[in-house]
């Protein structure tokens, strides 16, 4: 006798109710949710420009501890002393400049020849040090990399964080370790008046990233794809922000 | 074993050694080359597969009787991938961090033949406990290859075990460095996951002939 689970009927009905039910599940789930993602998402921005900029919980030489979730909205309103929207040659002042979607600025720049992508940069504070922090995105090997650098007075990189969505833990994923990103400390993008950036580079012979002024820092073994796609990302990025920070200091 | 029957706690032995999924079944392999040049994230994977097949497993077993031989497949896929999808989220919503560092082993759990394989050979004809012990036993066996090799790539590799520099400072050559001992690089990349996982295999089947397939 023919099991009743092989009729053809049967395999419909059972696909039917199955994707039925699974995809509602997964709907409910995502509704549900959302909200509290989306507000643990908008921490995690607070979080990482802060950590650019050096405020945050690290203890010892090895971990990356951010402001906790829960103090992080009042600290962020401390150090972040002001946030700029730049597009063409206007800034604004705009207090939620840092929830601006790099990637839907850069999809809408590329498709729209003219449109003038708006760029965020914010503005921070620290025992009377001022820190121009930018946001920068770009491609790793397998995904979207991204990240803060922020600068001091004088365009030399105060402080750096990197994140990924895909990277090849233990490889490419090293780049939110501390090791690579202190490395950053320190290091000039500018040769005189011309903007460089920063080479992630291969037989640096610099374990201890002790030359400064070479714009560049020790690569990640096992990790070259990535690496070039950290330099191009500060290279493209943080050059857009450049005529315009001259200008700031100046007027300054 | 008290708690256990014999033939329950072979569940669980079996795949530990004689019948491991990775040096025996072959299975698995993508992920035990990709993800353990480091032993801490070698640990998080195995624990992450072993939830998502324990569960898969009990689920999988309760419908056995309902899914329709046609489309078995399919309906194992869309059930494996409903439990990470909604794992993730959660994780995303309640432990924001934890889902950071888990990152990219979200997505590679549903890509585990060992889990696919578990399902079908397995959950499909078994009843739920026994698919449960089923799940951690394989998920045991798959997890404790991922250490060894983890263990033995971060060791030579980085000299470092969990991010502790337990050979000494490589860079202000302290420790072992301090006589000439250099990391081997080699250990890092994918290829040499693959030795050790021959070498593992080579150590076992020379200890227990029987393994020794023949041809």
């Amino acid at each position: 006798m023919a099991k009743f689970t092989d009729k053809n009927s049967y395999t419909i009905l059972f696909s039917v109710i199955m994707v039925l039910v699974v995809g509602s599940l997964l709907a409910g789930v995502a509704q549900g949710l959302r909200g509290k993602i989306s507000e643990n998402e908008r921490f995690e921005k607070q979080q990482n420009i802060l950590y650019a900029m050096g405020v945050d919980n690290n203890e010892g030489t090895g971990s990356v501890e951010f402001i906790p979730t829960k103090e992080v909205e009042a600290v962020f309103h401390k150090y972040i002393k002001k946030q700029l929207v730049i597009q063409g040659d206007e800034a604004t002042e705009d207090e939620n400049a840092y929830l601006i979607d790099i990637k839907k600025e850069e999809t809408h720049a590329n498709d729209d020849a003219n449109y003038k992508r708006k760029l965020p940069l914010f503005i921070g504070e620290k025992e009377g040090k001022t820190y121009y922090i930018i946001p920068m995105r770009g491609k790793g090997l397998w995904d979207a990399i991204w990240g803060y650098v922020s600068l001091d007075k004088d365009l030399v990189v105060e402080g750096v964080y990197f994140d990924h969505k895909g990277e090849t833990p233990g490889l490419g994923a090293n780049i939110k370790e501390r090791f690579f990103m202190d490395d950053f400390e320190g290091e000039q993008i500018m040769n005189g008046n011309a903007f460089v950036g920063i080479t992630v580079a291969k037989g640096n012979n610099d374990p201890l990233n002790e030359r400064k002024e070479d714009h560049k820092v020790d690569a990640l073994a096992g990790a070259t794809i990535t690496g070039n796609g950290v330099t191009a990302m500060i290279k493209k990025d943080v050059a857009r922000y450049i005529p315009f920070l001259e200008k700031f200091n100046k007027e300054q | 074993m008290g708690l256990l029957s014999k033939k329950d706690s072979k569940l669980i032995l079996d795949p530990l050694a004689d019948n491991n999924p990775i040096t025996i079944q072959v299975l698995g392999i993508c992920s035990a080359l990709a993800i353990t040049a480091q032993l801490k994230a070698s640990i998080v994977m195995a624990v992450s597969v072993m939830v998502v097949l324990a569960v898969g497993n009990v689920v999988i077993s309760l419908l056995r009787n309902v899914i329709p031989g046609k489309i078995r497949i399919i309906a194992q896929l869309i059930i494996v991938a409903a439990l990470v999808i909604i794992v993730d989220q959660v994780l995303k919503a309640f432990a924001y961090s934890l889902s950071k560092q888990l990152s990219v082993f979200i997505g590679l759990i549903i890509t585990n033949c060992i889990i696919m394989g578990r399902f079908e050979a397995f959950a499909l004809a078994n009843k739920p406990w026994r698919s449960f012990l089923d799940g951690i036993g394989n998920a045991a066996g798959y997890g404790l290859i991922l250490i060894i090799v983890g263990f033995f790539r971060e060791l030579l590799g980085s000299g470092t075990l969990l991010g502790f520099k337990v050979l000494g400072d490589p860079i202000a050559k302290t420790g072992l460095y301090a006589f000439g001992y250099e990391n081997n690089g080699f250990m890092l990349l994918s290829p040499m996951a693959l030795i050790v996982i021959g070498i593992i295999i080579w150590v076992q089947r020379s200890r227990n002939k029987e393994l020794i397939e023949e041809h």
